[in-house]
């Protein structure tokens, strides 16, 4: 069981191959894995295509740097700052190269995930019709309700090659507890073809089992656990540690232009061998976001 | 623009909430007329509490603590699809005379001129609340008379457009600006209020679109002292309130 568990590094080098589908920031605002998106920019991944909702800063960072050329995405940006300047040079210059997107709503990215979780082929929906979306999207059909004779949205299941949740705890086999809100975290543990969680502490199985309710994915889903503390840094993750809300505005400020996105990539991501490097960098600000509540766990 | 948004919230409704302003109008309703609404989130958070301190966006600890439910995405947009939502938020780039919102780009879809972050959940709230609540900036390039990409449907051309699109309900019911409100009458915005600091004028020379006023066009009702303590008091340095995009 225990050859589960393996480094960063490892789980990277390893699962992850150039061209991957892989989802990342499914629980929206919280619980981004930027550790591992940061472990990708350091191993030059290339052709990579982004599946998720939100993804704060992550995915502008992952573009910036050239891994990727296909989004899945409801939103890129900067939640509590703005514009994602990675992504709109993407876009607008095609700096560092063009990617292709493909627009979602957080409905529908969630509907393609749970119909991937399912095994169906697709699931029907009311939403984003008379949208714009379904067109921009490419993948999306309109179809007349079998039963009732009235517009529907199908919405194609999305498989990925790779989905990368963070959670408080696992234990050694990958079982998983993620409590705050899960987004879309299950569907895209459950959809994709290689699970990997990241844990802030590795566990006893025992204190998994005694509270199987808290469980997003089972442990035979799960193919590599990292035990990587501090992973979600700067976004927060329930009763470990809160949103460092100047991170992203600092992030914001910095990357205006591809000069500064540069500078800061460098000083966060490749020239930080590791995680544990990077909150040592953070210093007394990494010690001033912690919280450790036991109330609920 | 957060007294007025705040409003709109009735008592005992299910609002999806949203982000930056929306945030402080939920707890300005919660705290004076409506203490009994509930504010749905879609990251899967359920409140029938505002959050005890400014939130930066929806996932930040302080919204999960003393939450009634944490749940997943799919399960508050399936409350949305069925018709439970009784109103929700939204911001826009653009917005058009029948309430169309950009939130995707400016120019081309494929080679924007300015690109923008997306939907988020915005589409979703705009295709199936019963009323949507839009608040943005006042601004000629904002207000205009046809967006580059309908990321929200409004009324799309107006008449019964929604319903021949496929539409189960909803649509705009109020734009709410910098500068006033409008109300969506017959899939058209009207004027409803100006803002003491603007005027009909002022708003006629800032819109892209002819504005038809209501017959009973007025200032709008100011923010009551109690309702400029609450929203002091929740936002004390004006990270959102004071915030100009």
């Amino acid at each position: 069981m225990t050859a589960k568990l393996v480094s960063l590094r490892d789980a990277v080098d390893r699962l992850v191959p150039d061209g991957a589908s892989i989802a990342i920031g499914c629980a929206l605002e919280p619980a981004i894995p930027f550790a591992f998106a940061h472990e990708l920019i350091r191993q030059r991944r290339s052709e990579l295509h982004l599946i998720g909702p939100i993804s704060d800063i992550a995915f502008d960072q992952l573009i910036g740097a050239g891994c990727v050329s296909q989004a899945s995405a409801a939103w890129i940006g900067n939640v509590s700052a703005g514009l994602a300047h990675a992504y709109r040079r993407a876009m607008e210059e095609g700096v560092p190269r063009r990617i292709e997107v493909h627009d979602h709503s957080n409905f529908t990215i969630a509907q393609a995930l749970l119909a991937g979780a399912l095994g169906a082929p697709y699931l029907p929906t009311k939403t984003l019709l008379g949208s714009d979306i379904p067109q921009a999207n490419g993948t999306f059909r309109e179809a007349i309700d079998p039963f009732s004779g009235e517009k529907i949205l199908l919405i194609p299941a999305i498989v990925p090659d790779v989905t990368v949740i963070a959670v408080q705890r696992a234990d050694e086999d990958g079982n998983a507890h993620l409590w705050g809100p899960w987004g879309v975290s299950q569907e895209a543990a459950l959809a994709a073809k290689t699970t990997i969680v990241l844990a802030e502490e590795i566990v006893d199985r025992a204190v998994i089992a005694s509270d199987p309710n808290r469980t997003i994915v089972a442990g035979t889903k799960v193919a590599a656990v990292v035990h990587e503390p501090g992973a979600c840094h700067p976004s927060p993750v329930q009763d470990r540690y809160r949103r460092d809300h100047d991170f992203f505005h600092e992030y914001h400020a910095a990357t205006r232009d591809r000069q500064g996105f540069e500078r800061w990539i460098g000083e966060w991501v490749t020239d930080v061998p590791d995680r544990a490097a990077y909150l040592r960098k953070l210093g007394a600000r990494w010690t001033a976001l912690r919280e450790h509540r036991t109330s609920v766990a | 623009m957060v007294a007025c948004a705040a409003r709109e919230i009735r008592e005992g409704e299910r609002v999806f909430v949203g982000m930056r302003l929306p945030l402080i109008a939920f707890v300005v309703a919660k705290r004076t007329h409506a203490p009994n609404a509930i504010g749905l989130f879609e990251l899967g958070v359920v409140r029938d509490q505002p959050a005890s301190e400014l939130l930066y966006t929806m996932g930040d600890n302080p919204n999960v603590a003393g939450a009634v439910w944490c749940a997943r995405t799919i399960d508050l947009m399936g409350l949305l699809q069925r018709g439970d939502v009784h109103a929700g938020f939204i911001g826009g780039a653009e917005i058009d005379v029948h309430g169309n919102l950009n939130t995707t780009a400016i120019g081309e879809r494929t080679h924007p001129r300015v690109q923008l972050p997306g939907s988020g959940g915005g589409a979703d709230i705009a295709s199936l609340a019963h009323r949507l609540i839009v608040i943005m900036p006042h601004d000629k390039r904002r207000l205009r008379e046809k967006v580059d990409f309908v990321t929200s449907p409004g009324y799309g051309t107006g008449g019964d457009w929604r319903k021949r699109a496929g539409l189960p309900r909803g649509g705009p019911s109020v734009l709410i600006t910098t500068l006033g409100v409008f109300r969506f009458v017959d899939g058209a915005a009207v004027l409803e209020s100006y803002h003491a600091s603007a005027s009909v004028a002022r708003i006629r020379d800032a819109t892209g679109w002819p504005v038809a006023t209501a017959a009973n066009v007025r200032e709008t009702e100011p923010p009551s002292a109690e309702v400029l303590r609450i929203i002091r008091a929740y936002d004390p340095a004006g990270f959102w309130t004071r915030r100009v995009e």
